[in-house]
């Protein structure tokens, strides 16, 4: 479990920097798909945490408002990992349903945390012009990231996973 | 005899104590970070409390920052370079138009100088600040981008040890970027001319009198509206905007001096409800492909 944190740590850094100083896009967000495919693999209460992490990250490295992006990543991370747990467990379609559902929610919820704070917040503009984009390059991203997080984090074996049963009788 | 369950439901609170313990660790692990990030957003939004924090934070991802910008810049400078020649043929034929054009421009434009120096020292004219003469550049490095649609904003590898302070104008070769809307020890924030928050005051250099703001239009393009410009007042396609700066003592003075290019008319339109004109400005600045950028520092600044 500390090796895995430790990995992630790293691994979502890279990410991070790899989005906000090397890609320079707003069309497709890795950071987010790394994030779903690391808690479809570790569970909720490890995406919840490196949800915080790469929010934190974000928002630190953009100087934007502090607490933003880790409140939404923070919310993916715990939805995609419980999914990851029960219903999406070793369903080969997860990933994509799992990145597609996040890319829609984390938007609608940062339309509507910017509109809170008083922020711009053009609502046709970000779910009619952008959001179809940002859905469909996150849904292709899904295939590459998905196989290199399986890579650095494989899943854990039957054994791993249930760490008791009940006796029944 | 012991028998396994072979589905084990390890989400219902009714299972094992180990389970039900496990279950609330994840709740009370979710909702403290769901409440510190709350916190850090009410914190971040209301007050300055965490901007050294902040600053310290930023500076330590600084270096990562610009080795991650530098070692994806060849591959970006790559695509550019391959979509540019895309256009490469008809955007030759239009300059060369240009150039035609602004050869008989530059005639015109140097007399009319000599005319305008020699009339200013006849008549001892008092002037707000002017770019470049009253200011001077830091150039700086786009170190970092917002990832989201919602903020158009770049971070910078220069701050307040460079002399920057909040509200900078930032420029290119090419025309006006945007303000500094943050400024740390050795980084800041720029919010670009396309940014929701971000408002120019500025006028057509073909009639001085039809001013108006240049905002960030409606749609989701880089398209920026000439916005408060009043229906007499004569605007036409391919009209030059620059920034309007401030006009006398005035007491809010603008943030931008005057005579920065900002962008070219694209289209114009009025209708019989609206009292302004509905103009749209393609800017000179391409905001995607920013690399260096000039922060514009008042020589009168104490440095």
């Amino acid at each position: 479990m500390t090796a895995d944190a430790a990995k992630a740590t790293a691994v979502l850094f890279a990410v991070v920097l790899l989005q906000v100083s090397a890609l320079w896009t707003q069309i497709v967000d890795v950071p987010l798909v790394a994030l779903v495919c690391v808690s479809l693999l570790r569970g909720s209460l490890f995406g919840a945490v490196a949800g915080f992490w790469v929010g934190l990250l974000i928002d630190t490295a953009t100087l934007g408002t502090l607490g933003f992006s880790s409140l939404l990543l923070t919310l993916a991370g715990f939805w995609a990992g419980r999914y990851g747990e029960t219903t999406g467990r070793d369903r080969s379609h997860a990933p994509f349903l799992s990145i597609a559902v996040v890319t829609v929610l984390t938007t609608v919820g940062a339309l509507v945390l910017h509109y809170l704070l008083g922020d711009p917040a053009p609502a046709r503009v970000v779910l009619v012009d952008t959001l179809p984009k940002e859905f469909a390059l996150n849904v292709l991203l899904t295939v590459p990231i998905w196989a290199l997080t399986r890579r650095f984090f494989p899943p854990r074996e039957l054994g791993d996973r249930v760490s008791e049963v009940r006796l029944l009788g | 005899m012991a028998v396994l369950g072979s589905s084990v439901q390890r989400s219902t609170p009714s299972g094992s104590p180990s389970s039900r313990t496990s279950a609330l660790r994840r709740r009370i692990v979710v909702g403290v970070l769901v409440l510190l990030s709350l916190a850090l957003i009410t914190t971040s939004f209301r007050s300055d409390a965490l901007d050294p924090v902040q600053g310290a934070a930023a500076n330590a991802m600084r270096p990562f920052e610009i080795a991650a910008e530098r070692v994806s810049r060849p591959f970006r400078d790559a695509w550019g370079w391959a979509s540019d020649l895309v256009h490469a043929r008809s955007e030759n034929k239009r300059l060369e138009k240009e150039i035609e054009q602004l050869r008989s421009d530059s005639v015109d434009a140097q007399l009319a100088l000599q005319d305008y120096q020699r009339l200013k020292t006849l008549l001892a004219y008092r002037d707000s600040p002017r770019f470049p003469e009253d200011f001077y550049g830091v150039a700086t490095r786009v170190i970092a981008q917002a990832p989201t649609r919602f903020e158009q904003r770049i971070v910078i590898a220069a701050g307040t040890a460079d002399g920057i302070r909040e509200d900078d104008p930032v420029v290119t070769a090419a025309g006006l970027v945007g303000q500094v809307t943050k400024a740390y020890r050795h980084q800041s924030q720029v919010a670009l001319l396309t940014d929701g928050q971000t408002a120019v005051s500025a006028l057509d250099v073909n009639d001085q009198s039809a001013n108006g703001i240049v905002r960030k239009g409606e749609g989701g393009s880089d398209v920026l509206v000439f916005d408060r410009v009043t229906k007499e007042r004569t605007v036409e396609e391919g009209d030059v905007i620059v920034t309007a700066g401030s006009r006398g003592r005035e007491r809010l003075p603008s943030l931008y001096p005057r005579g920065i290019k900002i962008g070219v008319v694209t289209s114009v339109g009025q209708n019989d409800l609206d009292i302004f004109k509905q103009i749209q400005l393609q800017p000179f600045v391409s905001f995607r492909s920013l690399h260096s950028v000039l922060v514009l520092v008042p020589k009168s600044r104490p440095r």
